[in-house]
């Protein structure tokens, strides 16, 4: 499916002219007798950033995981950049994606970002940052290196380029871990809680970086904890109860004026 | 200067290192030695000297045949249990507890005495091209060792590649790796790192384990000191060259892996 094919869906917004980089369809998810997701949709357009909230259980790390499969969907349509994703039934009935080289080139162009870095611990920061782009997307050693070196200086760990992720702190480790995926030059960024496992007084730190990365116009799908970052960065908030999405909208909306009784309790309590 | 400055250096760091129990400790081993040179008969050397050599060889062209072919089947063994399919991880956890489970000696019994007096039975295998070494004893053995050290460390491998957290593998699934390119880029250099401490003593196990291969007439350096008791009746003195022969191989073998281990990316997982 093309990209012009997925354009107007969720008309009426700021953006949307802008193509449709995530679309997310009717998407359910089961562990065992356990329905996490019943039936979301989402949609994240080029330079929007959406950030997804809700409380424990909800369903929104599930989602996010979803997009590039590292969760596959029970039943659903994910469309990233227009292609969706083909998706099988394998001998046990379990959904599983039916092109590998597919998912694997999709998912190279989304960078993920994980709650605990996932940093390679086996590799010094540098490595860390050229490893995808060299061995995964071809791109030249040297090449790979020097942006690699910006990209680092980017996130202010330029000096620590030849150590390794256990030497620093987990501010530091998830800066470079936004370094690593940033290295791909990806259409996407999915955060999945990223400042949730730091020290309160790292997450400032990483949170900036984030911030700044949104102002530059990268399209981000955000799941976080941070109420007061997602107002500030996000253009689009979904928020998620019990597998569903409860509200959605634009974040003055929510924060300012949420409709659903079970968002103000929600938001009531985490503020 | 430089040389100079070296001779200073070199001098500062023997007197550091030379403190009294140490001279007494080395003044204890020069008197071991020189008895053992004077009071015990050693005129039988130059005789057996090259014969001795060509044992040491044989002994080190096994120990790392067998170590480099056992650890390459310890791989899959080892992963196989990990994470493979009952199909490929019940054959494994067979194969990994029956060698575990049974003396050395006696699948190298098995396999030379066993297999190798059935083989000569069928014309076809004494046609074959692989003739030639099924009737010689070392393939046996280089066999037998390989599969024990195979046995014993792709129990060590399993428990490697499980104990790599999931975290490192689901980062390389996240950014579009291969299922092969995950294994060879994060899974195999993580778990390698982590069995690497136990290899160490996997490998010396190993050389102690290569004197079994004298029992089929495999002439190692201990079929060479056998030989040398029995041509001279001499007990002690071969028996004491061994034991410092092996000895010294092993402090080899432990200093090239601490110079491994050294290079190791500390704090894995």
């Amino acid at each position: 499916m093309s990209v012009a094919d997925a354009a107007p869906v969720q008309s009426g917004k700021a953006q949307s002219a802008a193509a449709e980089a995530i679309h997310v369809e009717n998407l359910h998810k089961k562990f065992g007798q356990l329905h996490v997701l019943k039936g979301v949709s989402l949609s994240a357009r080029d330079g929007e950033v959406v950030a997804i909230i809700g409380g424990s259980g909800s369903g929104k790390s599930t989602l996010l995981r979803c997009i590039n499969c590292l969760e596959n969907p029970t039943s659903g349509v994910i469309r990233v950049n227009g292609e969706e994703i083909k998706l099988k039934a394998d001998s046990h009935g379990h959904t599983v994606p039916a092109d590998r080289r597919q998912i694997e080139r999709i998912r190279s162009r989304l960078g993920m970002v994980f709650q605990n870095f996932n940093l390679w611990s086996h590799m010094t920061l540098i490595e860390n940052v050229i490893e995808v782009p060299v061995h995964v997307l071809g791109v030249k050693r040297d090449e790979a290196i020097a942006q690699a070196e910006k990209l680092l200086a980017r996130v202010g760990l330029a000096e620590k380029r030849d150590v390794y992720p256990a030497f620093l702190s987990g501010g530091q480790q998830q800066r470079a871990a936004i370094a690593r995926a940033l290295a791909i030059n990806p259409r996407v960024m999915l955060f999945d809680e990223p400042t949730s496992a730091l020290d309160p007084e790292l997450v400032g730190e990483v949170l900036k970086v984030i911030g700044d990365l949104a102002r530059e116009g990268r399209t981000m799908v955000l799941v976080t904890h941070e109420m007061k970052f997602a107002r500030e960065v996000a253009t689009h908030v979904v928020y998620l109860y019990n597998g569903l999405v409860e509200e959605e909208g634009p974040p003055e909306q929510l924060f300012g004026a949420p409709k659903s009784e079970r968002l103000k309790q929600f938001l009531r309590n985490v503020g | 200067m430089p040389a100079e400055a070296t001779a200073i250096n070199m001098a500062a760091r023997a007197s550091i290192w030379l403190k009294p129990h140490r001279i007494v400790l080395i003044l204890i081993a020069l008197a071991l030695v020189l008895c053992a040179a004077f009071f015990m008969r050693w005129d039988w050397l130059p005789q057996y000297w090259e014969m001795g050599l060509m044992g040491i060889w044989r002994a080190l062209w096994i120990l790392a045949v067998t170590c480099a072919l056992g650890f390459a089947l310890a791989v899959p063994l080892g992963l196989a249990q990990a994470g493979g399919p009952i199909w490929f991880s019940a054959p494994a956890k067979v194969f990994c507890t029956v060698i575990r489970g049974t003396p050395l000696l006696l699948q190298l019994w098995l396999l030379y005495y066993g297999l190798g007096s059935i083989f000569p039975q069928y014309p076809w295998i004494r046609e074959s091209w692989l003739w030639p070494y099924l009737r010689q004893a070392w393939p046996y053995a280089v066999v037998a060792l390989t599969f024990s050290f195979a046995g014993y460390e792709g129990e060590v491998m399993r428990g490697a590649f499980a104990g790599v957290p999931r975290g490192q593998l689901e980062a390389a699934r996240a950014f579009g790796m291969s299922r092969w390119k995950i294994f060879r880029r994060i899974w195999l250099p993580q778990a390698f790192y982590r069995a690497l401490p136990t290899l160490t003593g996997e490998t010396v196990l190993q050389l102690k384990s290569t004197p079994l291969v004298a029992t089929i007439s495999v002439i190692d350096i201990f079929a060479v000191s056998s030989k040398v008791r029995q041509d001279t009746y001499l007990t002690y003195e071969p028996l004491l060259l061994l034991a410092l022969i092996y000895m010294t191989i092993t402090g080899i073998l432990v200093f090239v892996f601490s110079r491994i281990e050294a290079r190791i990316p500390v704090k894995i997982g």
